[in-house]
């Protein structure tokens, strides 16, 4: 309140003080969130700080726990299983987030033409997304089988391309790559209807304006469709970012890590240190390292990715 | 891509897209197909279709894998779960959404924190209290973990339609005398449906096919899901391909059926709401 302010000295008092009380009979009760924020924080933030806590512990689910400092971080780093699996994580995330939303992006170019199969299409496409990823991995599991007759090798050999077959599963240094291409082939159709979705966003005005100035078709997608993509771009590879970083089901179903360590996750890793060797201090430590790489990535995406959207 | 008419490049492309479409379809026909023969037709010509088509192995996975108790375990989870988070989650962000105070949006940013934490960082924890409560094994642990855990993005994608919606409705309510209660369960909720809809169709995927937590809550229980009770079936007759697959066809399809039945929706819900 300024001296210079014109309002007359009656209403300038009552008229907040008016809304006030009225804008607080219109809020609703506190009671309406309560129900709410009791689960959240029993299911999710009082776990999630304990779990925070354990990670400087050693404690192994009986007994007393005593803090050990940072010994769980020295020990990931020496720990052969931890460390591959480290490095798992991350090739499998970026081979994962590269692909699916190349592929995601092409087939969604393809089924946004005027072709007459795209409604088809676009249900098979994405039909793996609705289905159990463990589910999904048994039956690449056949596909990757090592059998010269069935899966995949049974069709290398009817092309006549039968020096190609590969022990896929089996193979220690394929293992990563096959369980990449079982996620890929189950999650290019999300990225497909995400692209998609920004795809019919585009109004047709500005590639037509594009055309009429003489841009061909790369430079269409080059200078007017990619750039106004970019919104979609950001939720696809946030999304297969997170999803490739927490990858479990299909690791697990697939082939439980090996052989030996080949195709241990974060995820497996930490599983298996906390229910099978009782490692919970352990556990939560590699826990805590996928939280940070999630948070760290996430943040990350959301500034520099962001930046690069543009409004229509 | 030509928008004009159906010219041969579109006719080309369509060509393309025809033959990646059956490739990518080639892991569903190997399904298909196993689960139609018998042991000794798998043997000697795995994917060549099925001269003698049988059914045996689908009445066989059924009762081996316990696939009925199985599927009624998920479909009551899931629906307990959804109707809890559809609950919780509306009644939250409808406070979220209209409490001006700081409060709120305190609550509101407390809420999307749970969006970027992996759950695996309260996994133990959590595990040891569920264990501690005597709720491993329990329908109604399972169905607290699916509402405590979801509900971060539930309230996420319910606050932002609720902010975007006028407050007259509900306010000419209340002036009317309609309690609170009253206002939001008569008036705003009816109106939520677009979002509701989407609420429920991207947790019911995620609940329907999760597996870690149930492995973990219900693994050798009678209250196994359908991803637990494949996994453990699969294990114990791993190298029977025809058995393993008609059990695989049978758990994918109530989903796949209600997803051929709902495309359109499914498919916008999974395009317009961010899922971590």
């Amino acid at each position: 309140m300024t001296l210079t302010s014109r309002r007359p000295a009656g209403t300038a008092t009552a008229r907040p003080a008016a809304r006030a009380r009225r804008a607080g009979f219109l809020t609703p009760p506190w009671w309406f969130v309560a129900p709410a924020l009791l689960v959240y924080a029993a299911i999710v933030l009082y776990p999630s700080v304990s779990g925070i806590v354990y990670a400087f512990t050693d404690w192994s689910g009986i007994g007393d726990k005593s803090f050990n400092g940072l010994a769980n971080f020295q020990h990931l780093l020496s720990d052969d299983q931890a460390r591959s699996a480290l490095l798992h994580t991350l090739l499998l995330t970026v081979t994962i987030v590269i692909v699916q939303n190349g592929v995601g992006l092409l087939l969604a170019l393809g089924v946004n033409a005027r072709i007459k199969s795209r409604t088809v299409l676009r249900v098979v496409f994405f039909a793996p997304v609705v289905v159990s990823p463990v589910m999904i991995a048994f039956l690449w599991k056949y596909v990757y089988n090592p059998d010269p007759k069935a899966g995949i090798n049974g069709i290398l050999g009817m092309l006549g391309l039968s020096d190609l077959r590969q022990d896929w599963l089996g193979n220690p240094s394929l293992v990563v790559w096959s369980i990449a291409g079982m996620v890929v082939w189950q999650y290019a159709g999300y990225s497909m209807v995400i692209f998609l979705a920004g795809l019919e966003g585009i109004p047709a005005e500005l590639r037509e304006a594009a055309m009429i100035d003489g841009a061909g078709r790369f430079q269409q997608f080059r200078y007017v469709t990619w750039p106004l993509l970019a919104p979609s771009l950001t939720i696809n590879v946030m999304l297969s970012t997170i999803g490739g970083l927490k990858l479990f089901d299909q690791v697990y179903a697939a082939t439980g890590g090996g052989p030996g360590y080949s195709s241990e996750t974060l995820s497996t890793v930490l599983y298996k240190q906390a229910f099978v060797f009782g490692k919970y201090g352990y556990s939560t430590a590699i826990a805590l390292v996928l939280a940070l790489f999630v948070a760290a990535v996430s943040l990350v995406q959301i500034y520099y990715l962001r930046g690069r959207e543009v409004g229509v | 891509m030509n928008h004009l008419r159906y010219g041969l490049r579109t006719f080309a492309l369509e060509i393309v897209m025809i033959v990646v479409g059956l490739a990518f379809l080639f892991p569903v026909y190997a399904l298909v197909v196993l689960s139609l023969k018998d042991s000794k037709q798998i043997a000697s010509s795995p994917l060549s279709p099925p001269t003698s088509p049988t059914l045996g192995n689908f009445s066989r996975a059924w009762s081996s894998a316990s696939l009925g108790s199985a599927l009624l375990n998920s479909t009551l989870i899931t629906i307990a779960s959804l109707v809890c988070l559809i609950a919780l989650g509306s009644f939250a962000a409808y406070f979220l959404a209209r409490c001006a105070s700081r409060l709120g949006y305190g609550l509101y940013v407390l809420f999307l924190l749970g969006i970027v934490l992996p759950f695996q960082l309260g996994m133990i924890p959590l595990f040891k209290l569920v264990d501690h409560l005597g709720l491993l094994g329990t329908y109604q642990g399972i169905i607290v973990f699916y509402t405590g855990i979801q509900l971060p993005f539930t309230v996420f994608l319910y606050t932002g339609f609720i902010r975007a919606l006028p407050r007259d409705y509900a306010n000419a309510a209340l002036i009317d005398g309609a309690s609170h209660l009253t206002a939001f369960t008569r008036v705003v909720f009816p109106l939520l449906r677009p979002i509701t809809g989407t609420v429920l169709i991207l947790n019911a995927v995620f609940i329907w096919n999760d597996f870690f937590t149930p492995l973990l809550y219900l693994g050798g229980s009678a209250k196994e899901t359908v991803p637990v009770r494949i996994f453990s079936f699969v294990g114990q007759y791993v190298s029977d391909y025809g058995l393993v697959f008609a059990g695989l066809v049978l758990a994918a399809l109530p989903i796949i059926v209600v997803f051929l039945v709902l495309q359109r929706y499914v498919i916008r819900g999974f395009a317009s709401g961010l899922k971590g």
